[in-house]
């Protein structure tokens, strides 16, 4: 089973709760559980975590196209078809280039040449590393090539190349409503949506709820940073009837120990209550059996 | 010798435009004929990409030379590629005319 941990709006703390949830639920479910960190674009979580310890890196790749000039008859059907501008002809230079971090791979050239003058070639877009951990299974992160635009295409490898894992798997989802996260969240059993008491938290929130929803996906609230802002966030989830799953209070300490690495150390004892307890009515709510 | 100004608008007296890749127009002027041709961008407002293909059309229409505020990473490699001078203006609310008088006068 998959729960993943999404927030809309970026640093609402979609990490400091993954990797709570990855502790607190490793000592409720005897270590049975697995993070996946699909923030493929900065993952995090192993940051907190330091003394995990690397077991395999593979390197993912996508099919990338290249135009045979000797072949090229500058017609611009290719040009035409690409929606991500990837393509660039000029007949007079005879210039013919696809810049690979703008291609997204959908093979929509290949097809569109008539003149077998497009080949495809293998393109590293970031690799897939597996953690050993003191507790849980382990900790599987995905990491883009820096310039690489393939969040997408990362995020769906590392969910397969972890599907065969039958233990519970959080995923830590990268911030946003698009694509990376609609692909982090898809085929989820649950999903967190961590959120702040602000304006732009509720805001972020709301398009988040409305992309759940969408996606007929059920999910809870979690509130981070609790005591700044104001309570719009909490009538909001009322009025519409959205469950909240726990409430962590806003600590300048904690923000101190976060900037460190150091947050699973010396957990304050109100906070790992409210973790323990959050843990407890996520079993609860997706039904998982302890 | 073609130059490429980056435009707001459709005609000399409109404002420099400082972006290049999304530019609302281009104005090509051809020193030897005096002549102007002003050409909307149609990738202004492209979700990526729009460098890459604003460098494409310079190429096409031939121009050597670019006036803009500014380049990006990917404009750059691509006029670097097709051997266009960039040329980067400050933005002093100069009309398109305004630059052309200064070309002239070097």
């Amino acid at each position: 089973m998959r729960i993943a941990i999404a927030s809309g709006k970026g640093g609402t703390g979609k990490t400091t709760v993954a990797i709570h949830l990855y502790q607190y639920l490793s000592k409720l479910l005897d270590d049975q559980i697995q993070l996946i960190d699909c923030d493929v674009e900065e993952p995090n979580d192993l940051l907190f975590i330091p003394d995990a310890v690397n077991i395999y890196e593979n390197t993912v790749f996508t099919m990338v196209p290249e135009i045979d000039t000797a072949q090229c008859t500058f017609c611009k059907k290719c040009s035409d078809w690409c929606e991500f501008n990837a393509i660039t002809l000029v007949k007079n230079l005879e210039f013919a280039e696809i810049n690979k971090d703008l291609c997204h791979s959908c093979g929509a050239c290949s097809l569109a040449c008539e003149f077998g003058a497009i080949r495809e070639y293998k393109n590293p877009i970031g690799t897939i590393s597996g953690y050993k951990t003191t507790f849980g299974t382990g900790i599987t992160e995905g990491r883009l090539r820096i310039g690489s635009s393939m969040q997408t295409s990362l995020i769906r490898e590392l969910k397969k190349q972890t599907a065969s894992n039958t233990v519970l798997q959080i995923l830590d989802a990268p911030p946003g409503t698009s694509c990376p996260v609609v692909e982090t969240v898809s085929g989820a059993a649950y999903v967190i949506l961590v959120t702040e008491p602000t304006p732009f938290g509720l805001y972020d929130l709301k398009l988040t709820v409305d992309l759940l929803n969408n996606l007929k996906i059920p999910f809870g609230v979690i509130v981070n940073k609790a005591g700044l802002g104001n309570n719009a966030v909490y009538a909001y989830l009322a009025a519409n009837n959205i469950e909240l799953i726990g409430e962590i209070p806003f600590s300048k300490e904690y923000a101190e120990s976060y900037s460190k690495g150091a947050l699973l150390n010396n957990v304050p004892e109100e906070l790992e209550n409210i973790y323990l307890k959050t843990a407890e009515r996520l079993l609860e709510v997706t039904g998982i059996k302890k | 010798m073609k130059t490429i100004i980056t435009s707001t608008g459709n005609n000399l007296q409109s404002v420099f435009d400082p972006r290049f890749g999304r530019a609302g127009w281009f104005c090509v002027y051809d020193r030897e004929s005096n002549s102007t041709n002003f050409i909307e961008n149609s990738f202004k407002n492209v979700n990526g990409g729009a460098g890459t293909k604003t460098s494409e059309m310079a190429a096409e229409l031939g121009a050597n030379q670019v006036i803009s505020g500014d380049f990006g990473p990917k404009a750059r490699t691509m006029l670097e590629k097709f051997k266009i001078q960039m040329v980067i203006l400050e933005d002093e609310g100069l009309s398109v005319q305004d630059i052309i008088d200064r070309i002239n006068k070097n």
